[in-house]
């Protein structure tokens, strides 16, 4: 072959360029494409998972109430309402069996099937209404109490427990059926009855959990950095800090659990399920995010800085806490901020340290048992009865808020205050 | 007296420690040039008088319920315990909770009679914990304050002792990664020296469920960990990885060098609300809804075995979690190649896929190496998504459909609900922790070597 040919062949106008153009845009098309939806893919995987959280969880900030005509002369209830006053108001109605005079009152008006219709919130319900008005006790009237889970499952869907599908179609025909906003779910805590949880005990072990994190990495990841970035020299001991943090940061986050574990419980013999021993784990988990935030911000405050104000006279210490520090705070409350949200969803390491247990009453300090909200979620989860699945969206849609709101603080905090130099 | 109290009063000593430190160096200025200003003067009184102290109390408090534990032993009430070491515990430990006013009656009726020798030993050992930090802080807040002269560098003072919470502080860290060795392979030994470490290591059983009495036919445990390594592998490396690669690394692609900048500004953080999510919800999603799908497809394809608990199920939705951290370390790779060769390859006539696929991939790829690996690290590390989405059935598989099991999704199942310490159950997990730690730490820090010769390789 001659070289003339070759040159031929790079004629444009040819036909077997163009075809080669052709396909060579073609294939820059598909590549495009490919790109395209790649991303699409991606964002369409997370409106899936919102959109089935969504649709699954709204359910479980509802519930449905059930009229319930209850005459308390025929009730064995022995309540005198002349009693019924003052602060013990309370557990003196507490101390009546409620619950008994709810399943008898339900089976008289809704036949023998209906005694098991109410929750057990009904009776704190019930409990609520004859402290406010203890007068009800001598006659007859009618209450709206929170039906049972399975009740409240046929009521949302259509595919229930053939039985309780019955009984709903009875209380609809009698219109003694209502829908309404589920506030014991804001208010209550775990309980075994899906229709009587609520996240609020799970929301302050979680507030507990995070506040130990906080006051403990906060300090010592702000603190690590300065001494990393403005004072360590260089030497292998620096370097070894140095790699410790980068791989902290990496170490999958059971690890810390681990190391709870056999710290924090069994040789201080801090105490199980607690929010000190938790926040503890998180807090060396969440620091080496914190200290890798912080270098980052404080590398990005100029020289000139420095160098202006040692020029005044300060000590290499006023330089970095007068001026230094306060400049690179931005970056660094958003990297806390991003450490945290991180800490807050986090589950495994404090299931190792028994943050699992049932817990049925908020706590009230940092060492009461309690759980957090991931955990609940995981506890919830693992539940048979059909129930909790609402319950268990729900939560995460909660949970999922305060992600958002988390992140969304600390874009905000970015944009607002960062500075470019 | 409560160790809380004395916490409260050491801040008060150190409070007005700095502020008499404070007036006194006031009153030097008025007679001559001071070195440090006042203030200075103050927090070196302060801090002398609350740090020493704190030390002394956090040092103590540990030390007080041993102390507590064998004072009250020692006692009359405490020598009429059983003698059987679970009985009194569980005895001494509803003691104290009686003592503290946790619960009003123990289950056994002796705790009530221990109760109150333990409320006073508490007292008494609080009191003198207590007493001696007061007195520290009172006395080294005296001293330092007593050191106020005009020429007396303060500042110097000050500074030192911020140096060492500095350098305390970032001290943690070391003791932290240390803590996890130590604690890994102490417990790890334990178990060693009950189990052989080369059946643990090469043994293709997995069977933790021990036999309660000795003469029980059947299991007596067998903690081959291999199946578990295959497991945590085909989840992590190849399920997830065949997800988020191409994903991730076209996002990344398509964002940096397709995508209008008002469109990237959008697509960015949502990709990375991805990466945001707790893992507990990607592993309800992948239980309660991936699982089923992915089952009936296997059982459509006419796979009779397909699990609800299958590899694939757990493998992909931890591949869509990994997608936004793939594209990130892409899009940094991609970024850190020269302009240069970009512009060179579009200025022979090169298309823009072409530039892509040629040029900028070949100079990026030990990045985007690095990035899977580390990509990898963190999937094999994950807990959640396994725990409730993968099954607990050792199996040595490679069928996508089947049910396997990792090394998170076990540490998790033998840690949970009632343990001993030391049954090799409970010790087992600390060996798969241990070997988790080295496998991740050994990928992250070949990553992070690669990027770093990568980086280096443009600068």
């Amino acid at each position: 072959m001659s070289a003339a040919t070759k040159r031929a062949a790079s004629r444009w106008t040819d036909e077997s360029m163009t075809r080669r153009v052709r396909r060579r845009y073609l294939s820059e098309r598909l590549f495009r494409g490919a790109g395209l939806l790649a991303i699409s893919l991606s964002v369409a995987f997370l409106a899936f998972l919102l959109w089935n959280m969504g649709s699954k969880g709204l359910g479980g900030f509802s519930q449905y109430q059930a009229a319930l005509p209850i005459d308390f002369t025929k009730s064995d209830l022995f309540l005198d309402p002349a009693t019924i006053k003052g602060p013990d108001a309370r557990t003196t109605v507490a101390g009546a069996d409620l619950s008994t005079a709810i399943a008898n009152a339900a089976e008289r008006a809704y036949g023998p099937g209906a005694s098991l219709m109410f929750s057990d919130a009904a009776a704190d319900r019930l409990t609520d209404a004859i402290v406010a008005n203890p007068n009800m006790l001598t006659g007859s009237s009618t209450i709206w109490l929170p039906v049972a889970s399975k009740i409240d499952v046929a009521a949302k869907s259509d595919d229930g427990d053939p039985a309780a599908e019955k009984l709903v179609a009875e209380l609809q025909q009698r219109h003694a059926l209502k829908r309404t906003f589920n506030t014991r779910f804001l208010t209550g805590s775990d309980a075994t009855d899906p229709s009587a949880v609520g996240v609020w005990g799970a929301l302050k072990g979680t507030f507990y959990t995070i506040l130990v994190t906080l006051l403990l990495a906060f300090p010592i990841g702000v603190l690590a950095s300065v001494y990393l970035e403005e004072f360590a020299s260089r030497n292998r001991w620096t370097d070894l800090i140095e790699v410790s943090i980068n791989n902290l940061a990496a170490v999958p986050s059971i690890i810390f659990g681990l190391l709870g574990l056999a710290v924090f419980l069994d040789i201080m013999d801090l105490p199980r399920s607690a929010p000190l021993v938790g926040g503890l784990t998180l807090a060396l988990m969440t620091f080496p995010v914190i200290v890798i935030a912080g270098r980052n911000a404080i590398k990005t405050v100029p020289p000139s800085i420095r160098d202006a104000a040692l020029g005044v006279g300060a000590s290499k210490m006023q330089v970095t806490f007068h001026h230094v520090l306060p400049l690179a705070l931005p970056g660094i409350l958003t990297g806390t901020i991003i450490g945290v949200a991180r800490a807050l969803g986090e589950t495994a390491p404090l299931l190792m340290i028994g943050m699992r247990a049932f817990v049925a009453a908020p706590p009230n300090g940092i060492s009461d048992p309690a759980t957090v909200l991931p955990v609940q979620i995981f506890l919830w989860s693992d539940e048979v009865d059909r129930g909790f699945i609402e319950k268990t969206s729900a939560a995460i849609i909660v949970l999922l808020l305060f992600m958002l709101l988390m992140n969304g603080l600390a874009i905000y905090l970015r944009n607002r205050f960062e500075r470019r130099w | 007296m409560s160790l809380g109290l004395a916490l409260l009063a050491i801040l008060i000593v150190a409070l007005a420690a700095g502020w008499l430190g404070f007036a006194r160096a006031v009153r030097l200025r008025s007679a001559s040039r001071l070195h440090s200003l006042p203030s200075y003067h103050g927090a070196y009184a302060a801090l002398w008088a609350a740090i020493p102290a704190l030390l002394l109390i956090a040092a103590w408090a540990p030390m007080q319920s041993r102390l507590v534990d064998r004072a009250v032993l020692a006692s009359p009430e405490g020598k009429a315990l059983p003698a059987d070491a679970m009985q009194r515990e569980s005895i001494l430990s509803e003691a104290s909770d009686i003592a503290s006013g946790k619960i009003q009656q123990g289950f056994n009726p002796q705790s009530s009679s221990v109760a109150p020798r333990i409320q006073s030993e508490n007292t008494r050992f609080g009191l003198l914990g207590g007493v001696a930090g007061i007195l520290l802080a009172l006395g080294a807040g005296y001293w330092a304050m007593r050191r106020s002269t005009p020429d007396f560098r303060a500042r110097t003072g000050v500074e030192r002792w911020v140096m060492v919470m500095l350098f305390s502080a970032s001290l943690i860290a070391i003791l932290t990664t240390l803590g996890i060795l130590l604690s890994l392979m102490f417990e790890s030994l334990r178990f060693f020296r009950m189990y052989p470490a080369q059946d643990f290591f090469f043994g293709l059983q997995w069977s933790p469920q021990m036999a309660i009495r000795a003469d029980q036919a059947g299991s007596s445990g067998a903690f081959g960990s291999i199946p578990l390594l295959w497991g945590t592998f085909f989840i992590g490396a190849i399920i997830a990885m065949i997800v988020a690669v191409p994903l991730g690394l076209m996002s990344a692609i398509y964002l940096t060098q397709y995508a209008h900048a008002r469109v990237r500004a959008w697509l960015k953080p949502i990709l990375e609300i991805l990466a945001g999510v707790p893992t507990v919800v990607y592993g309800y999603f992948a239980a309660l809804t991936v699982a089923p799908i992915v089952r009936d497809f296997g059982l459509s394809i006419g796979i009779t075995s397909a699990s609800s608990e299958s590899a694939l199920a757990a493998g992909s939705v931890m591949g869509i979690m990994i997608i936004p951290f793939v594209s990130s370390m892409a899009d940094d790779s991609i970024a850190a190649v020269p302009q240069a060769m970009r512009d060179g390859s579009l200025a022979m006539g090169a298309t823009k896929s072409e530039t892509i696929r040629k040029v900028l991939l070949p100079a990026a790829l030990p990045g985007v190496m690095g990035g899977i690996l580390l990509a990898i690290s963190r999937a094999i590390g994950e807990t959640m998504i396994v725990v409730m989405a993968a099954g607990l059935a050792a199996n040595l598989t490679l069928n996508p459909f089947q049910s396997v099991t990792t090394v998170t999704t076990q540490i998790v199942g033998l840690l949970t609900g009632e343990q001993e310490f030391d049954s090799p159950k409970t010790l087992a997990a600390f060996a798969l922790g241990l070997a988790l730690f080295g496998i991740t730490l050994l990928l992250n820090l070949i990553a992070l070597h690669i990027v770093r010769r990568f980086q280096e390789q443009y600068e």
